[in-house]
């Protein structure tokens, strides 16, 4: 079933996914098929209720699909163990989600540690502390959280708190950043900062960048735009090329 | 690492989980006084069994005893002597006590015990109980001039004095001997005035049982005139035989001599009131009549006069309100048990101390080969106190399964709340997992929560069950003084404080026990967040 598309960072292949409440069957996915390239920015975006979000968690295996197969790196990934899709998404992905998903008892430091946290054990963890501080230290810095380290996210802003979720999802090193509508909980004005950081990310770290959205509009930066319809995917936008890569509109 | 951060700030920021927790607390604490208190309880009666009773006894079944019992000991040292450290043969009857007070004549029945003073403390602690300093260190059966102890050496100074006590001794028997020959002057010359006929035959009754018994205060009326038959019949009836064979020699002097010594049990010549007083009936110096049966078929009763030399208190009621112990020769001779041309008596048993480490019970199994099992009874002290003793260790293990219940009870507690906590924290879950957590490691948070939960919860409660512990008797006396009621009533129990011994391994048992209890309650919630599903768990609202 491989396809044998070795330059792709993630694709899927014939992806179906259907939900079942008692006996009605309810058809998200009907057949995805989606590649995915290495410093890639992907928009895919849908009306809600179309799967978009049912999609991210298949690619990011926290899901598993009715039928069809998921690779990453070449490698089928949907049919791991648990143990090892844990792994995987703690070492290869980083998630962004519409409601931030931080951890409300830790501080904003602690939350961006925690991916590195689960990776070591207390003493593994104990004895890298010091760069893992620097390195969580810098990406706040970079997302523009310096000032917050020691806040709870209680005492966050909506935009800070997404901050925080990207600088989290970074921090250990994806290779791959599946955002899950980081912009819908947000006003405009902070809307475009983040996905202004996300682009910045994507162009000047090569990230790759999954980002599920509502809205056509922001879909307009991605390297490539991919629309959910009835649980297949169409391609909305020629994808360009990253010089002609529009910038964020003020 | 996660999980030891996620548990340390669960337990940081859920009181309702620490509420949860008391209950083990308060469990744990209960758990460790009562067990303190028992144990307490259980080896000082243990010592003190111990204590009175020596390691191994060999008794005869039937009450004339068995003769030569240097004999026997020196078998008894043939076939176990390599275990044994002291041997002492002892005669024990049941014996009636009579002794005046105030004019009443007050009669108890008492366990005699025939004893060699010289080799009885080395079989058992029986000096040791003893009230007087010089009788702890070597025991006699002669008077003492004075100085028996006026506060409770077995006692903490908090004891009521025993104020009684200081005038003990010969100064008691001197002072007694002066007033009662005032009294019976004063009765010689003032009733012949009061009333001719009656009084002049009563008078001459009273001072034939004054002159044959020689000592006991008798002075009231009441016994003379209109209870004077009945009184005579119970008082003299006894005396008689005694004054036909007593020497009929020189004039017994009560202040300059003494009849043979006797050391009565503590409870039999006092009474302890509510407020931990002892009041004393009779003291060292006064003069008590025994009367046992004699070794003849049928037996006949045998009456002596002995003077009280010291009191016996072993702090174990039972004890104290029934041992009397005298010399054994003059037991012997009073119950016709002495053969007086050989200078051998009988004697109906004989107490051996062990070596420290030796088996009590092999030892009597040696024995129990000897001595032909018929006759002879050979038992060790728990034999003795076998019954009393299993009974209360098994007191002992139902309390501690009742209260083990009450923590597990706590179980389930933490359980409902750990199961409101999970559901509570499901987005938490899905969050971690989608950060790459593992199942294990979300099991290991909660299983991790329980348990530190429930060390906080037995620590805590440790703490406060020693806190009591240590504290015990003022917290009863606090009680006592709330309520009004005596929480320990020291003249039940015979101890003037609770006793309370803390067994680290013990607490070492409940500590673990409330911990194994907490992380059990936990794993079915733990298994519930390790179950979830990442998708439905970041989806909860
Ligand atoms: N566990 C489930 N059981 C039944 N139906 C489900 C389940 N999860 C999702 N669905 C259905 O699948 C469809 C797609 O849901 P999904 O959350 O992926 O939509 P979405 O495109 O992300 O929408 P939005 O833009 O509003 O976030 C919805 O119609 C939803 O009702
Ligand atoms: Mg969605």
């Amino acid at each position: 079933m491989n396809k044998g598309l070795g330059n792709m960072l993630l694709e899927t292949v014939g992806l179906k996914k259907s939900f079942h409440k008692g006996k009605v069957t309810i058809p998200v996915l009907a057949g995805v098929d989606l590649s995915v390239r290495p410093g890639e920015l992907l928009a895919i975006i849908g009306q809600s209720g179309s799967g978009k979000s049912t999609l991210l968690h298949l690619l990011g295996t926290l899901d598993a699909p009715t039928a069809g197969e998921v690779h990453f790196e070449g490698r089928r990934i949907d049919n791991l163990s648990s143990s090892r899709r844990d792994k995987l998404r703690n070492r290869h992905f980083g998630m962004i989600f519409q409601s931030y998903h931080l951890l409300p008892e830790l501080n904003t430091f602690e939350n961006v540690l925690a991916p590195l946290m689960i990776r070591y054990s207390t003493w593994g963890y104990m004895t890298r502390r010091h760069k893992y501080r620097d390195a969580a230290t810098e990406l706040l810095e970079i997302v523009g959280l310096g000032h917050r380290l020691k806040h709870r996210p209680s005492e966050l802003s909506g935009g800070e708190m997404q901050r925080a979720a990207i600088a989290r999802a970074l921090v250990a090193g994806p290779d791959l950043l599946l955002a899950d509508e980081p912009t819908g909980n947000l006003d405009h004005q902070t809307g475009q900062e983040i996905l202004e950081l996300l682009c910045r990310l994507n162009s000047e770290q090569n990230l790759t960048i999954v980002m599920v959205t509502h809205d056509t509009g922001i879909g307009a930066i991605a390297d490539r735009v991919v629309r959910l319809v009835d649980g297949r995917l169409a391609e909305a936008r020629a994808p360009e090329t990253r010089t002609t890569k529009k910038r964020i509109p003020a | 690492m996660y999980k030891l951060l996620l548990c340390c700030r669960y337990l940081r920021t859920r009181y309702i989980a620490l509420a949860s927790i008391i209950s083990v607390t308060l469990g744990v604490a209960t758990m460790i006084v009562v067990n303190s208190v028992m144990s307490g309880f259980t080896t000082e009666m243990r010592n003190r069994i111990h204590g009175i009773l020596s390691d191994v006894i060999v008794e005869s079944r039937g009450m004339d005893g068995f003769y030569d019992p240097d004999r026997h000991m020196q078998q008894i040292a043939e076939v176990a002597g390599d275990y044994i450290e002291g041997m002492t043969p002892t005669v024990i009857v049941p014996a009636m006590l009579n002794f005046e007070f105030r004019g009443h004549n007050i009669a108890r029945q008492v366990n005699l015990i025939g004893i060699d003073e010289r080799t009885q403390s080395q079989v058992s602690d029986f000096e040791e109980y003893l009230q007087h300093p010089e009788n702890r260190k070597a025991m006699s059966f002669q008077l003492r001039e004075g100085g028996y102890d006026t506060q409770d050496h077995q006692a903490g100074p908090e004891a009521q004095p025993r104020t009684q006590m200081e005038t003990a001794g010969w100064e008691h028997r001197r002072n007694w001997a002066k007033w009662q020959t005032m009294q019976t002057s004063s009765y010689q010359t003032r009733w012949p005035v009061e009333k001719q006929v009656a009084q002049q035959q009563a008078a001459g009754t009273q001072a034939s049982v004054t002159q044959s018994s020689g000592q006991l205060p008798i002075q009231p009326p009441p016994l003379l005139s209109s209870a004077e038959k009945t009184t005579a019949s119970t008082i003299s009836g006894p005396i008689d035989p005694f004054a036909a064979a007593a020497p009929q020699g020189p004039v017994f002097d009560p202040a300059k001599e003494q009849h043979p010594g006797l050391v009565l049990g503590f409870a039999l010549g006092s009474i302890r009131d509510d407020t931990g007083t002892d009041k004393f009936l009779v003291l060292p110096g006064d003069d008590v009549k025994i009367t046992v049966p004699t070794n003849g078929r049928p037996p006949t009763a045998s009456s002596c006069d002995f003077t009280i030399v010291d009191f016996y208190e072993s702090k174990m009621s039972e004890y104290d309100a029934h041992f009397v112990f005298v010399p054994i020769r003059k037991l012997q001779k009073l119950r016709g048990m002495y053969n007086e041309s050989t200078g051998i008596g009988w004697v109906n048993s004989i107490q051996i101390k062990l070596k420290p480490g030796a088996d009590g019970n092999e030892v009597r199994e040696k024995l129990k080969k000897i001595f032909p099992h018929q006759l002879y009874n050979v038992v060790t002290w728990q034999d003795k106190q076998g019954p009393l003793l299993a009974a209360v260790q098994m007191e002992i293990v139902i309390l501690n399964i009742l209260l083990f219940m009450i923590i597990a009870v706590a179980g389930f507690g933490i359980l409902a709340t750990f199961l409101m906590i999970v559901v509570e924290k499901t987005r938490d879950i899905g969050i971690l997992k989608s950060l790459g957590a593992s199942r294990r490691g979300i099991m290991g948070i909660f299983l991790g929560y329980g348990l530190m939960l429930g060390a906080v919860g037995s620590g805590v409660g440790m703490a406060l069950g020693l806190v009591f512990v240590d504290n015990l008797n003022r917290i009863a006396d606090f009680v006592s003084w709330v309520t009004g009621q005596p929480v320990f009533d020291p003249s039940i129990y015979y101890f003037e404080k609770i006793p309370a011994i803390v067994d680290p391994l013990m607490i070492v048992w409940v500590v673990f026990g409330a911990l194994a209890i907490a992380v059990l309650a936990s794993v079915l919630p733990a298994l519930r967040a390790a179950m979830l599903h990442p998708v439905e768990a970041l989806r909860y609202e």
